[in-house]
């Protein structure tokens, strides 16, 4: 076990960048290697990396293993679990990261079957106790926390929802090692093909899982159109709209937009809930948000026992009214 | 075409509460089956009208998950695998997911296993590609749908973030399944009910599967619990009811106090 050195971060390329998750990673990764006094790795797979390989390092990143190979094009599980498993079986980092992301929580699991070794989904804190890597994840819904270990398995892997960690301000003079390295597969049989990527999120839409800022609207927007206001006040805070369940049923936003249980779990800063009643389904999506805002025509509403701000009535006058607000103080 | 479901139950999270220690509190509690392995059943009941073949579901549980197979059987699966000993008791996402891949191995040759992309107790979406690790297979989380099998091949719609991939496996193959979000769950017919308790249900121990058992259960789990607690609790804030315009000045003041914007 103490072959095993350092802290790994799975680094994600995601339509020809790295996605932002990686670099909250990163943030929280350079911590924990600072409290175990180890070194902290990036592994990026893609094809024409190129210079993108530099940037772990502005967050904190001491070395980058770079895996460019027209193989990881587009992406598939089997591809990159496959030359994941065997760069980390060589690597032996005591600690990998994984972002949650709906790839990372398809090819993660398959890495911790193959290397026989303990894996925590979803964690919401890594925290050091005793010199011990503690993981912190719900479950149940929500209803309950719990701190899970890995005592005599290395790696120790975790996955981590996007906008769970901070990400810290990146040093473009910090410097570090950039290490080209040759995919290897034990088979390079692949029996998965992609035939389609297909984008259903608004172009120039901010990505919900990556936004500080979420506008979110449920039944009571009553219709598709009721949610441009939503978009109006988003676009306007620089940030992006979701849904609740019923919203996306009656087709008035598209799946990707949905936030709960069977949709995404998102962190913002801010969450205003436009016309949600706020039903556990959805509440375990968006109760992590730093500050929440409802808006409701019903005072008994279950969203206002979560929010820090409410406001009882009809939003299709109280959406209006912060735009104007706002737009006033956008002016000075 | 050779379908097996993974199922399980699970305590039904709406109406779960837990005491300070972060024991759960059982009474009261309904146990149903996993919605997203409900979801998976019915495609591969789809499938099965469509393709023909024979649809299996296998558990790794305790005796009274029972109840969860038999409303598979009564939805129309043809049969049952229920794999229960003590030895699997404590077992963490890779010692549950050794212990299914040895059971399947044994089950027989499936062209497809579908599981739940997630298991809403614990959450963690490991158990469908770790069971496709272990048996060597491909697999594809977040399906929505398959789409069409031919020639030893699937396509499958599988969810993305910010939109949907179309990928094609070669079989055999596991899919973990999630719903879409207008999916109209059936109920199980009288007649289902009636015909389930006659379809074939195999219990199988520890030892009725081949492999190495120091792998199963808390022992042959690398993963352990420290301690469980409640999350910290949100509490009720400020509820603006009377002028609308008082109200949000108040709000985005406190904001940007906050700093959450600017
Ligand atoms: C297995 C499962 C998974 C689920 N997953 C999810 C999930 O991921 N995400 C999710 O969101 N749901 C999910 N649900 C559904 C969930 O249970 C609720 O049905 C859904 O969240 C309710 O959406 P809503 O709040 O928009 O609608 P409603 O509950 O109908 O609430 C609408 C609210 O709008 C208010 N309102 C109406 N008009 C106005 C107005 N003009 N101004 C202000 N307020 C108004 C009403 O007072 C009401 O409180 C799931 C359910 C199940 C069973
Ligand atoms: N004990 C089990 N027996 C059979 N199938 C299981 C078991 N645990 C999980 N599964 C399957 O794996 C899926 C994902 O579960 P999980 O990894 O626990 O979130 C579930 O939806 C089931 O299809």
């Amino acid at each position: 076990m103490s072959d095993y050195k350092g802290i790994l971060v799975v680094g994600e390329i995601y339509d020809g960048k790295i996605r932002p998750v990686t670099f909250q990673l990163v943030s929280k990764a350079r911590e924990l290697a600072d409290t175990l006094n180890t070194t902290l790795s990036v592994v990026l797979l893609g094809h024409n990396i190129g210079d993108m390989a530099r940037e772990p390092i502005y967050y904190g990143a001491d070395k980058v293993y770079v895996m460019d190979d027209q193989i990881f094009e587009p992406y598939v599980a089997e591809v990159y679990s496959r030359a994941l498993t065997k760069f980390i079986g060589n690597l032996k980092p005591e600690i990998v990261l994984i972002p949650a992301t709906h790839t990372g929580r398809e090819y993660g699991p398959r890495i911790s079957a193959a290397l026989e070794t303990g894996m925590t989904a979803d964690c919401t804190d890594l925290v050091i106790k005793n010199g011990r890597f503690v993981q912190v994840r719900p479950a149940y819904g929500g209803n309950i926390m719990g701190e899970i270990i890995t005592p005599n398995h290395r790696p120790q892997i975790s996955t981590v929802r996007p906008n769970v960690f901070k990400t810290r301000e990146p040093d473009r003079s910090r410097t570090g090692e950039i290490v080209q390295v040759k995919p290897e597969f034990d088979s390079m049989k692949v029996r998965t093909f992609i035939k389609e990527i297909v984008k259903t999120t608004v172009t120039g839409a901010k990505k919900l899982d990556e936004a500080k800022i979420i506008v979110s609207g449920g039944r009571g927007v009553g219709s598709k159109e009721g949610f441009e206001k939503l978009r109006e006040l988003a676009d306007l805070l620089g940030g992006a709209v979701g849904a609740s369940r019923v919203a996306v049923d009656l087709g008035w936003m598209p799946k990707s937009a949905q936030v709960g249980q069977s949709g995404i779990t998102v962190q913002p800063d801010l969450y205003i809930a436009c016309g949600i009643s706020g039903t556990i389904q959805h509440i375990v999506g968006m109760k992590d948000s730093k500050v929440i805002v409802a808006i409701n025509k019903d005072p008994n509403a279950p969203i206002f026992n979560i929010a820090d701000y409410g406001i009882v009535g009809d939003l299709h006058e109280v959406i209006p009214i912060f735009i104007e607000e706002i737009k006033k103080i956008k002016k000075k | 075409m050779n379908i097996l479901v993974l199922v399980k139950q699970v305590p039904d999270t709406s109406d779960v509460k837990f005491d300070e220690r972060g024991v759960m509190i059982r009474e009261g509690v309904q146990s149903i089956l996993n919605v997203f392995d409900q979801f998976a059943l019915e495609e591969a009941l789809r499938l099965r009208q469509k393709y023909g073949g024979e649809v299996s579901v296998m558990t790794l549980a305790p005796e009274q998950a029972k109840t969860a197979v038999q409303k598979c059987l009564a939805l129309g699966a043809d049969k049952a695998y229920h794999i229960s000993d003590k030895a699997f008791g404590g077992s963490d996402t890779l010692a549950t997911s050794y212990a299914l891949s040895l059971a399947i191995r044994k089950a027989g040759n499936f062209d497809l296993i579908m599981a739940g992309n997630q298991a809403t107790d614990g959450d963690t979406g490991h158990i469908g590609p770790q069971v496709a690790e272990w048996l060597g297979i491909p697999h594809v989380s977040y399906v929505e749908q398959v789409l069409s099998i031919e020639n030893g091949r699937a396509t499958v719609k599988s969810i993305l973030e910010d939109g949907y991939r179309i990928v094609d496996v070669e079989l055999p193959a596991l899919f973990a399944c999630l719903p879409p979000t207008n999916f109209e769950y059936t109920n199980p017919s009288m007649s289902g009910i009636i015909k389930a308790k006659s379809k074939p249900y195999t219990w199988w121990k520890a030892d009725d599967i081949d492999g190495d058992k120091s792998k199963f259960g808390l022992n042959g789990s690398p993963t352990r619990v420290l301690k469980m607690y409640p999350p910290p609790k949100r509490s009720r804030g400020t509820v603006f009811t009377g002028d609308y315009h008082d109200a949000v000045k108040k709000i985005i003041e406190a904001l940007m106090e906050k700093k959450v914007i600017e």
